[in-house]
This record gives structure tokens, C-alpha cells and sequence, in this order.
């Protein structure tokens, strides 16, 4: 199939990621040669078969749900790239 | 060399302390920088471990594993250390907790040393993918020691641990074990937690070892395998300590006919191949060519379900609460967007691409269910193989390894390193690769023994059989 401009900001968009000049020429191609080589699969007869969902035999593992601090509020922001005592911090939404 | 527990046990009783067996490795690795298999030494933590055990040891009391150091990939959790799944994105981000299964081998007194160098997020064939730089394959510096663990196998052949930990979601511990002559493992899907492993794809990874011998694997698995809370989907039955036991009886050993004729095999990894299966046949067990027609698709079926679970997976890394964030965005989206474009690396983005596109409203049931039906047929299919035979034979690769840049040009290329090994992650299958030839320059492959599901023991013990003879 032919992959569009259009095509390539709507999938950008949902994967929150972006492409500009040069990057996006090239996954354009990429995906245009990835696409036509999975496409193989449209030739494979699938009647009748259910998806393969969940690779495990095994049916509702539970556990009992045992209140417990499994990660600090110290330890959740100990990584973040920005952020206050309390908080995550992430740049302006409003201006002004 | 300590490449081997026997011989790491056998240095410990001629008087040899576990923190001598550790400066030993750290001098070795320090020899092979170059190498590039380690992205971090924990030698401090490391150091301390080893005063620990050591102590153990004289007081009688010391676990399992004591003297063995192992090394482990990028992509596992390891309370207090770094991890970055070769990526840039995690840049600097520090594990809050242990995977469970490198918790079960510090349990019993294994170290870890450090952690290894592979393709970011596990994506590749070549540990070319990277934000860390290429690894060297110490049997020939100017090739690829496989990936996605490459650090992992380079590490393990050079000499510089005991053992160590790769994951392999299409064939990366089987691949870089065939290039690089070391015995990659990759158990039953659901055989260990894979809480702590950053997952690339949950329904295909699973957590292995590379070491120079199967007993090293077996003694592993067992002790990293078996029931956690933290993972429901693993196999729910108590873990037994497995022991090697040749096989009893004579086998039945099937080999996919098109695996041998597939276009782009080299002569000599075809023939070495046949040879080994020819010995067996005279040795009294039964060798039979079976029909697979599915080699051809299985490699797509592949990139569109890890795609899909990658996008998924990797939504995560948003730039906000862990990880790199993009310095000039502003507001909300644009830093989400920013972070990832800057933040992965070409091929997970492309990767994110693909499996956005197949679970997009109006490609849905034409990619993503449709590979799901696919995989139904190939699980099914290998199924009704493992009816009627013991084990499955293949090359794990179709060539040695490869020259740096070498399958750079075309991503498909590349894909198709994993086309003898991506049916046991589709299937969910045991599989090991046994480093038991080489090409006419010394360059070693692999023999690919794949087994029924649940049955790694057999497996494993078929694999020793095959490679004490």
C-alpha cells in the first residue's frame, strides 16, 4: 500500500512521536517495504481460526490483594527529570 | 579461564576466595574494554557482595551459587543500579527493585557484576542499535557478536563471568550464542518471571542464560524459574531442581525440511549441520525431514505482534515521570513528542511506527488479529510436530556472524536473522543453541534444538548429550 504524508502525521501522532525532513522520507520508505513484507500474511488461509491472545495455559493466577507501600512517593520522583518535593513538574501548559 | 561453575568450584577448593575470583574477572574485563560488553562494572557492590560471601562460605552456610559472577543485560532490574535498555531514553534512571530472577541468583549467593550492552529496548540482530555503541565479537573484532543481548554473548565468550543473563523475544540469546560459540538457553514462555525485565514484548520475551555448558543452564534455570506474584502469566506448577539425564531411550528428532533449503545458507553450516543430525541417525535414533510451510511468514507474523506490544510497552517512556525529557518543548504533548523523537533511537521508533499503523482503527483486523490468527496456525502446527517427535533440529543461524554494517542498509535484511529461531518465541517453545561447529576461519555456529513446550528438562538434557560426545 501506498504510505501518505497524512498517514505517516496521523501514526506519528498517536505514538506521540515526530518526524521532520530527512526522518521522514525515511519512515516513509521503511514502512512502505516493512508493510509489503508483512503483507505476506494476506496469503495465509486463517479460516476458522481463533486469534492466539495469551500465550500462557494457565487461567486467573490471583493473588490476594494485600495493601502494602511497594514504592515511596521519594522513590516514584527519585527518577523524574523535573520535579519539586512533592510533585512531577512538566513545562507550562498556560501561558500568561 | 573461570568460564565454567566447575571450574570457578574448582579454583574455590584449592583455596581460591570468591573475592579472588571476582578480581580475577574484573581484571579480565578491564583487559576487554574494547569489547564494549559492559556498559557498567558494579564493582563496588560487587566487591561487597563477594567479603559477603566469602564469609558465608567459612561460617558453612553459603548458597547454591556462591563463586559465581554473573553479568546481566541491560534490561533488568537491579535495585540501587542503573539500567537503560541501551537507550538514551533512560539515560542516568536507577532501578527501584531486583527482577525476580536476578533476585533468585543473588538468593543464593551468585554476583553480579555488572550490566551488559545490547540493542535498545532488545531491538536488533547486531547490538548495532545501541545509544552505547557497537560490542565487539572477540572471535573476530571486525564482526557482530548478534543481538539484541550482544554484550551478554561477548562477555561470556571472552571469559569475563561465569554466566550471563540475555532475553530473548525472536531469537536474542539464541543468535548471539551461535555467533559468538557459547550456549544460549531460552526456557518455556512462563517458565521465569519476567518481573524487572523492561519488556519489549510481553507475549514473546523470556529471560535466559549464556554459558560455555549446559549444566551451567540447567543449574540456572532452576533456581531463576518457577511461580512469583509479581507474574501471573508464568507456568503455575512449584519449580523442581532439573537435572541432566541423557536420553533413555532412542529419539525421535525431526528437522523442517525448507530450514535446509532455505535460500541464503551458507554450504557450511548447512552441511555441518546434516552431519550432526547423520550421527545421530547412526547412533540408532530416528532423523525425519517434516513439512513446515510456514518459514516464509514467520518472520512477518513476528514484526507484527512485537510492534504492537513494543507501541504498547513503550508508551511509558513519556519524558515526565522517569527518563529524558526534550529541554525546549513547551506544554504537555509537544514534551511528550519531543522526549521520544530525541529519546529512542531509528529503529524502536521505527518499530513504534509499525505497531501503531497495525493496531490503528481501519488496520486492525487486517495486521494485528491476523498475525494473531497466523500464530494460532503455527502454534498448532508445531504442535502436532512435537506428537510425533522429540525434538526439533535447525541451524540457529544461517551464517556465522556477519561484518559491522553488514545488514545495515535494509532493516528486512536484518530481520531475517531470526528465521530459525522465532518460531519457539511465536509457539512459546524451549530452545537452545549449542556452539558445536565452526566455519572453515574458526568462526563458530550453532546447532538450534528446540523442544516440546514445558519439556526444557528433556531439552536440556539431550543438549548435554549432544554436546559431550
Amino acid at each position: 500500500m501506498e504510505i501518505t504524508n497524512d498517514l505517516i502525521e496521523h501514526i506519528a501522532h498517536l505514538a506521540r512521536l515526530e518526524f521532520n525532513g530527512e526522518e521522514n522520507e525515511r519512515i516513509k520508505a521503511d514502512l512502505e517495504n516493512i508493510i509489503s513484507f508483512v503483507d505476506q500474511l494476506q496469503k495465509v488461509d486463517t479460516e476458522g481460526l481463533e486469534p492466539l491472545v495469551y500465550m500462557t495455559e494457565e487461567i486467573n493466577v490471583l493473588r490476594e490483594d494485600t495493601p502494602a507501600v511497594t514504592v515511596t512517593q521519594e522513590e516514584a520522583l527519585k527518577n523524574a527529570p523535573n520535579k519539586d518535593s512533592d510533585y512531577f513538574k512538566i513545562p507550562k501548559v498556560l501561558k500568561g | 579461564m573461570l568460564n565454567s561453575f566447575a571450574s570457578v568450584q574448582e579454583a574455590l577448593d584449592s583455596g581460591k576466595s570468591v573475592s579472588d575470583i571476582l578480581e580475577h574477572y574484573l581484571l579480565e574485563i578491564e583487559k576487554n574494554k574494547h569489547l564494549n560488553a559492559f556498559l557498567e562494572v558494579f564493582e563496588e557492590s560487587a566487591r561487597a557482595s563477594a567479603k559477603e560471601v566469602d564469609e558465608k562460605r567459612a561460617a558453612g552456610n553459603a548458597g547454591k551459587l556462591a563463586g559465581m559472577v554473573i553479568g546481566i543485560k541491560d534490561n533488568m532490574a537491579y535495585k540501587g543500579h542503573k539500567v537503560s535498555s541501551g537507550s538514551k531514553i533512560l539515560e542516568g534512571f536507577e532501578s527501584l527493585y531486583t527482577a525476580t530472577a536476578v533476585q533468585r541468583l543473588i538468593d543464593e549467593d551468585a554476583i553480579i557484576i555488572g550490566r551488559l550492552n545490547c540493542d535498545e529496548f532488545a531491538m536488533g540482530s547486531s547490538n548495532e542499535n545501541s545509544a552505547y555503541g557497537k560490542v565487539l565479537n572477540p572471535n573476530n573484532e571486525k564482526t557482530v557478536p548478534g543481538g539484541s543481548s550482544g554484550g551478554s554473548s561477548a562477555a561470556m565468550a571472552a571469559g569475563l563471568c561465569t554466566a550471563t543473563l540475555g532475553s530473548d523475544t525472536g531469537g536474542s540469546i539464541r543468535q548471539p550464542a551461535s555467533f559468538t560459540g557459547t550456549v544460549g538457553f531460552k526456557p518455556t514462555y512462563g517458565r521465569i518471571s519476567r518481573f524487572g525485565l523492561l519488556a519489549y514484548a510481553s507475549s514473546f520475551d523470556q529471560i535466559g542464560t549464556f554459558t560455555s555448558n549446559v549444566e551451567d543452564a540447567t543449574l540456572l534455570t532452576s533456581i531463576m524459574a518457577g511461580m512469583d506474584e509479581y507474574d501471573s502469566t508464568l507456568i503455575q506448577e512449584p519449580q523442581k531442581a532439573y537435572s541432566i539425564e541423557a536420553p533413555k531411550e532412542k529419539l525421535k528428532i525431526a528437522y523442517i525440511k525448507d530450514c535446509f533449503n532455505s535460500e541464503g545458507i551458507n554450504p557450511i553450516v548447512k552441511a555441518k549441520s546434516e552431519a550432526i543430525l547423520e550421527k545421530l541417525k547412526a547412533e540408532g535414533h530416528e532423523v525425519a525431514g517434516v513439512d513446515f510451510p510456514y518459514l516464509d511468514i514467520m518472520v512477518p507474523t513476528y514484526y507484527v505482534l512485537t510492534t504492537a506490544e513494543a507501541s504498547s510497552n513503550l508508551s511509558r517512556y513519556d519524558g515526565v515521570h522517569y527518563g529524558y525529557r526534550a529541554q525546549d518543548a513547551e506544554g504537555v504533548e509537544p514534551t511528550y513528542k519531543k522526549s521520544r523523537a530525541e529519546g529512542f533511537g531509528e529503529e524502536v521508533k521505527r518499530r513504534i511506527m509499525l505497531g501503531t499503523f497495525v493496531l490503528s482503527q481501519g488496520y486492525y483486523d487486517a495486521y494485528y488479529t491476523k498475525a494473531q490468527k497466523v500464530r494460532r496456525l503455527i502454534q498448532d502446527k508445531t504442535k502436532e510436530i512435537f506428537k510425533d517427535y522429540d525434538f526439533i533440529i535447525s541451524p540457529t543461524t544461517p551464517d556465522v556472524a556477519f561484518e559491522f554494517g553488514a545488514n545495515s542498509a535494509d532493516p528486512i535484511t536484518m530481520y531475517l536473522q531470526d528465521i530459525f529461531t522465532v518460531q519457539a518465541n511465536l509457539a512459546g517453545n524451549p530452545a537452545i543453541s549449542l556452539p558445536l561447529s565452526e566455519d572453515e576461519n574458526g568462526m563458530p555456529f550453532g546447532l538450534h534444538v528446540m523442544g516440546a513446550s514445558k519439556d526444557d528438562e528433556n531439552l536440556l538434557g539431550f543438549s548435554a548429550y549432544l554436546m559431550n560426545k
